[in-house]
């Protein structure tokens, strides 16, 4: 796909999400605020499952341990630096990412994805059991933090709208990096690492550490996305590190078409929406989610990221299944 | 011939055995590859080609002998490692990124020479030296015409051309090609003994073949292989002459037809 034609489309989604806030209903700033974290995060595990070919089911370790970074590093009474915790928050999660990395990335297919949960089990219970994490109740981020440089201002994040904002431009960051990550030589190596890593180290790539890379990076990238989750709502729990969130976010990327980074951001919008509206309609809503998941797997192949393709052919009489 | 066998030898393993379990795939077998040389291995199936050409490449270790690249020990290396020194090879099956161009699968062959992973602002495609190196080597392999070509869509016998180019892409000394002609028409199959021929000039080749005609245009070394042992080692004309291959591998003399 001609990465010019497509660019209309996606400023165009970019500047109707930016009037959001101009409903000035709270309920849809933050429900729209909530996709836009869980967009970062979508795209940040595509870097793995649609670039790299490594599934990640344990992806929602880094997202909740930069989530409870937060928590734990922000004073009681006061409100932390933005310029601090961020940073740290995220290298948090790049450094379990890559420690974790060097584990898991020595195992392949089923194997990957058993220990990748397996290890995010266990920062599961850390945060569940022990007492640095307040017990399956969680912990209350008591004050958002401070984006003061030298007490001036440019934004604050106990503002709903500015917080929105501010994650709108961090999921437009994400997407441009990344989208910039992939045309790189670093990128392309992910690729074909993808595509075939038996050929890649024959072709004498030492695809190991591209591997590393990747998947620190994407735990970084997670853990973004766990700050700004732990930033909006101002309370983490246990549950942010479970499987079912580790789950979810695979099914957006399922969903939105894997290894497609608009897709992915496609992906968190199905997903959320259909989770509130299907809510709405019963409680077994789960039951409806299955089925358009499975709807979707087995007739839109490429997810929602192929549908423009799809309709395109289709006007112009093509195959659809070429 | 002779002055050939002379020249430097790129390549040497000696005493090479790999067991599996209680199987023994090769027992004991040394083979030298010199630069400017095209040395066959040649065998019947389950004979030991594929087993003696991965541990050449890096892709399965020896269970015991050594195996030096230019006078370097390399027998503990990995396969990445020997991509490196100078070592590449070619699979039996076509091995390919067939949703990549021509043009990207040789450059990203090209990049291996100069990892730089953390320039992930770069842009890879404008990387020119990359490119130009790519373009040479498709032109050495043949290619020329599909650079611009999706590599899924090409012909069999071009896939394999364009798997030599990604070879030749990793300023390979020694290529290692596990039947570089399989599957291909009589057409193709000239067209890939002269790119070989070519090649050879300035590189020393290994090449596992069944395909009789080709083996003796260009071989000037072969290698006989039978269950795991090595039976004879020469000059075409001494395969040729050899009771023992005959009898071992080509049969009667019928089926013997050069």
């Amino acid at each position: 796909m001609n990465a010019h034609a497509s660019l209309l489309p996606k400023l165009i989604a970019v500047a109707i999400i930016a009037c959001v806030p101009l409903s000035g209903e709270s309920f849809y700033i933050e429900i729209v605020g909530k996709v836009l974290v869980m967009a970062i995060f979508a795209m940040s595990l595509d870097l793995l499952v649609g670039f790299t070919g490594l599934v990640s089911f344990g992806h929602a370790a880094y997202f909740g341990i930069a989530a409870y970074a937060v928590a734990l590093l922000s004073p009681q009474y006061d409100a932390a630096s933005l310029w601090v915790v961020l940073p740290a928050a995220v290298a948090l999660s790049a450094l379990a990412a890559f420690v974790i990395g060097l584990f898991v990335l020595r195992t392949k297919g089923i194997y990957f994805i058993m220990v990748t949960l397996a290890f995010a089990q266990m920062a599961y219970f850390i945060f569940h059991d022990t007492p640095l994490g307040g017990g399956s109740d969680g912990m209350y981020l008591n004050n958002k933090p401070s984006a003061a440089i030298f007490g001036w201002e440019p934004f604050e994040l106990t503002n709903e709208v500015h917080l929105f904002y501010f994650i709108l431009a961090m999921m437009v960051l994400v997407y441009l990096f990344l989208a910039r990550l992939l045309q790189s030589p670093f990128g392309r190596v992910l690729v074909g690492i993808k595509s075939n890593e038996h050929r890649m180290q024959s072709l004498g790539y030492f695809t190991f550490r591209y591997k590393l890379g990747a998947f620190t990076l994407a735990g970084a990238l997670g853990g973004l996305a766990g700050f700004l989750y732990a930033v909006l709502f101002g309370f983490v729990t246990p549950e942010l590190l479970s499987w079912h969130e580790s789950g979810n976010v695979l099914l957006m990327v399922i969903l939105g078409g894997m290894g497609n980074l608009a897709g992915a951001v496609a992906g968190a919008f199905a997903f959320e929406a259909m989770r509130e509206i299907f809510a709405d309609i019963t409680k077994y809503w789960q039951l409806l989610m299955g089925s358009v998941i499975v709807a979707v797997v087995l007739f839109l192949p490429g997810g929602l990221a192929g549908v423009p393709g799809r309709i395109k052919r289709a006007l112009q009489g093509g195959r659809p299944n070429e | 011939m002779s002055e050939r066998t002379k020249q430097e030898v790129l390549l040497q393993a000696d005493g090479l055995t790999r067991r599996f379990g209680g199987l023994v795939a090769n027992q004991d077998i040394s083979v030298t590859l010199a630069r400017g040389m095209i040395h066959v291995l040649l065998g019947p199936n389950g004979a030991g080609k594929s087993t003696c050409i991965n541990m050449l490449s890096g892709d399965l270790p020896p269970s015991e002998g050594r195996i030096h690249f230019m006078g370097q020990d390399i027998t503990r290396l990995s396969a990445a490692q020997r991509s490196q020194v100078g070592i590449g090879r070619s699979y039996q099956r076509t091995n390919i990124f067939p949703q990549f161009s021509v043009l990207e699968n040789v450059r990203l062959a090209a990049q291996s020479r100069r990892q730089q992973p953390w320039r992930i602002f770069s842009k890879a495609m404008e990387a020119a030296w990359a490119l130009e190196k790519a373009r040479a080597c498709i032109e050495e392999a043949g290619l020329g015409r599909r650079v611009d070509w999706v590599s899924g869509v090409l012909s069999h016998g071009e896939q394999r051309q364009l798997e030599i180019a990604m070879v030749l892409a990793t300023d390979a000394q020694v290529l290692l090609l596990d039947e570089p002609l399989a599957g291909m028409g009589s057409e193709e199959s000239a067209s890939m003994v002269e790119v070989l021929k070519r090649l050879r000039r300035t590189r020393g080749i290994l090449l596992v073949e069944h395909d009789m005609d080709a083996v003796f245009a260009v071989a000037d070394m072969i290698t006989v292989m039978v269950n795991g042992q090595l039976l004879e080692c020469g000059p075409p004309a001494q395969i040729k002459a050899s009771v023992a291959v005959q009898q071992a591998y080509l049969g009667t003399e019928d089926s013997f037809h050069v």
